[in-house]
């Protein structure tokens, strides 16, 4: 006869209740670990998912995704004389807030080097890669976009081709995939006005300038268009990604870019760590800290639901040491309820987080590893809880079963 | 009576004595108290309220040990003053058996799990401990009321229970503290003939605390306390009540 089954059988609707009750607690504890998990994944997800080797900077920024970076365009082609390079790429990347339908519609927008990089590497749920040198773009599925789907952005209209799974940035807005020119003229879309006026301006600082009045006819070229003149720089990139060829040591290679004096040089490990590092740390501070403090109130609530279930029961115990009970058998009673209402909890925590997890904003990874350590807190917790009661229970005399 | 070996007896109490309290609040429950029982014999302890009856019985029943005096159980010397001379709770397990006024069983326990569980503490399997609860519970006519919990029985039926449960193990020693006070005439008096009938069938010693005079001719012996001091009553001082 299991002394603490029949127990629990006879009070099941209070200890159901109060499983569910721990259940929730401890899906809580184990969300915190997930929220954790999936901050970690999503900072580094890009990093890992563009696979360059190693990344070029704007000088002295931990760019391009803990801090804004600057560089030219043209540092591509700089990059790719480096011996041992096999591809170099542009990197832009920005997030932008617009609205879609009356919500708003958060996109981080990365360009692909079109026409080397169509984004044919991006693991796609459906749709295809890009077709054509603008106006289309990969969404993910986070955006809410549908294939066929239309987003106005900037002067132009683009086309949703594509739809991708876990492409977010590290705060965890998904990603939008267009060509570089594209995501550039999204980054610097400047209304037909503010055009107008800049041109005017180029033309009235011409006019007062000494070469402006020496040559006129340059006063005529300052009007044009910004891309047709060869003086005024082109909208720069975030960075530049490299891809080495076969069997090279990026520290070898980092090494020589890393002696140019414009730019600063990371490896794919580098990028990591500074985002784990920087941006991620102090997260991951908050959410451990939370994590321990909801531990040990899980702690504190089950030593007291245990307690209290220990002193309902202080009569019974007192007649089983009257009639002879050994302490083993008590303390079993007590230790027992405390490990099955731990492990009841804890299904109940999984099955309830498998389930509404995959609806929270930000992802929520649960991993083996975090189930098998909330496994042994949550058995921790209960001998832990238990023992309160243990010495109660043990203290009791036979007597009390005579008042 | 001297002639008997130490061995005939089933309890022995020499001169125990229970102090409650200390200094101002001392209160001396039990002055002296000595008793033999020998096996096969039925005792019935009388006496007021407040004269020491309990405070004997649980001293017998190693649950509250004297202050001073000897306890010995079947030849074996268990309490020396507050000494505890054995395991008690293993020793309560094995060779004593209780019932009390208030039937004391487990709440969360059906009828004859009430019983099975003294069975299985002494190791009894399962099976069996359940097939010879439901025989003890056949005996005392409550075996219908098997699955029920102690909270949906009569007094009268839960006391049974717990007079089951005493007898559970086969101790040989059973000590009931006003154990048919919850219980009519008739059925207080089949309890009390049932402790005389195991007493003698078992060769157990019974101590029998009641106020039930009517029932007084079941038992062999008849001690009285008064004010914490016990006596033994005559044959003489018996008929004369
Ligand atoms: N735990 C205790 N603490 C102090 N005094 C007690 C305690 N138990 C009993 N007494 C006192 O000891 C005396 C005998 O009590 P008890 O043995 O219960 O008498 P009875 O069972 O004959 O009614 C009473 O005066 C009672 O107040
Ligand atoms: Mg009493």
């Amino acid at each position: 006869m299991i002394l603490s089954i029949k127990d629990i059988r006879h009070n099941i609707t209070h200890f159901v209740i109060t499983t569910i009750g721990i259940g929730m607690l401890l899906m809580v504890v184990l969300g915190m670990g997930g929220i954790y998990r999936g901050i970690v994944e999503d900072a580094t997800l890009l990093i890992d998912s563009v696979g360059a080797d190693l990344w070029i900077v704007q000088k002295n920024t931990r760019g391009p995704f803990a801090e804004i970076s600057r560089v030219p365009s043209n540092l591509v082609h700089r990059a790719l004389a480096v011996p041992g390079v096999k591809f170099a790429r542009e990197f832009v990347f920005h997030t932008i807030q617009r609205e879609q339908n009356g919500k708003p519609l958060r996109i981080s927008i990365m360009g692909l080097s079109w026409p080397t990089d169509k984004g044919e590497w991006i693991p796609l749920t459906s749709g295809r890669p890009l077709k054509q040198s603008h106006f289309e773009m990969i969404a993910d599925k986070t955006l809410k976009l549908s294939i066929g789907e239309r987003v106005k952005l900037g002067k132009e209209t683009y086309t949703v081709v594509g739809i991708t799974e876990s492409m977010i940035n590290s705060t965890g807005d998904g990603i939008g995939f267009f060509t570089i020119a594209d995501a550039q003229s999204i980054q610097f879309d400047t209304p037909s006005e503010a055009v107008r006026l800049e041109r005017a301006a180029r033309e009235a600082r011409g006019e007062k300038s000494e070469i402006g009045i020496k040559q006129p006819s340059l006063l005529e070229n300052a009007i044009k268009p910004a891309a047709e003149l060869p003086q005024i720089a082109r909208p720069q990139i975030s960075a530049v990604m490299i891809t080495m060829m076969p069997g090279r040591n990026a520290d070898k290679i980092a090494k020589i870019i890393s002696g140019w004096d414009d730019v600063s040089v990371y490896t794919k490990l580098g990028q990591r760590e500074l985002m784990l590092k920087g941006n991620v740390e102090k997260v991951r501070k908050q959410i451990g800290l939370f994590r321990v403090l909801l531990t040990i109130i899980a702690a504190v609530i089950m030593a007291l639901i245990i307690y209290t279930m220990t002193l309902d029961k202080i009569h019974s115990i007192a007649i089983l040491k009257l009639i002879g009970a050994p302490n083993t058998v008590i303390l079993g009673l007590i230790l027992q309820q405390s490990l099955i209402l731990g492990a009841m909890g804890f299904m109940i925590a999984y099955a309830v987080g498998q389930k509404i997890f995959p609806n929270f904003p930000r992802r929520v990874i649960l991993k083996d590893t975090d189930l098998y350590q909330l496994a042994m807190i949550v058995l921790a917790i209960s001998i832990c809880a238990s023992l309160m009661g243990i010495w109660k229970a043990l203290k009791v005399s036979p007597n009390e079963a005579l008042s | 009576m001297s002639n008997d070996s130490k061995t005939d007896y089933a309890i022995e109490t020499t001169n125990i004595t229970k102090i409650y309290g200390s200094d101002n609040t001392e209160v001396v429950a039990m002055r002296d108290a000595c008793m033999q029982v020998k096996k096969g014999e039925v005792v019935a302890l009388l006496g007021p309220s407040g004269s020491g009856k309990s405070t004997f019985l649980t001293a017998v029943g190693l649950i509250n040990p004297p202050t001073s005096g000897q306890v010995i159980i079947g030849g074996k010397l268990a309490l020396d003053g507050p000494v505890a001379k054995t395991n008690l709770r293993s020793f309560r397990r094995k060779h004593i058996g209780f019932v009390f006024q208030k039937s004391n069983l487990i709440p969360f326990l059906s009828a004859v799990e009430n019983i099975q569980v003294a069975m299985e503490l002494s190791g009894e399997s399962s099976r069996e401990a359940r097939r010879r609860s439901l025989e003890l519970m056949d005996y005392l006519g409550v075996a219908d009321r098997a699955d029920n919990l102690p909270m949906a029985l009569s007094g009268g039926q839960q006391q049974r229970i717990a007079v089951a449960r005493a007898l559970a193990n086969h101790p040989s020693v059973i000590l009931a503290d006003e154990p048919t006070a919850a219980l009519d005439g008739v059925s207080g008096r089949q309890v009390m003939e049932l402790f005389s009938k195991v007493a003698h069938e078992q060769d157990a010693g019974v101590i029998v605390v009641t106020h039930d005079h009517r029932a007084l001719d079941v038992f062999d012996t008849i001690y009285e306390m008064e004010d914490g001091l016990m006596h033994r009553k005559s044959d003489h001082e018996l008929s004369t009540n």
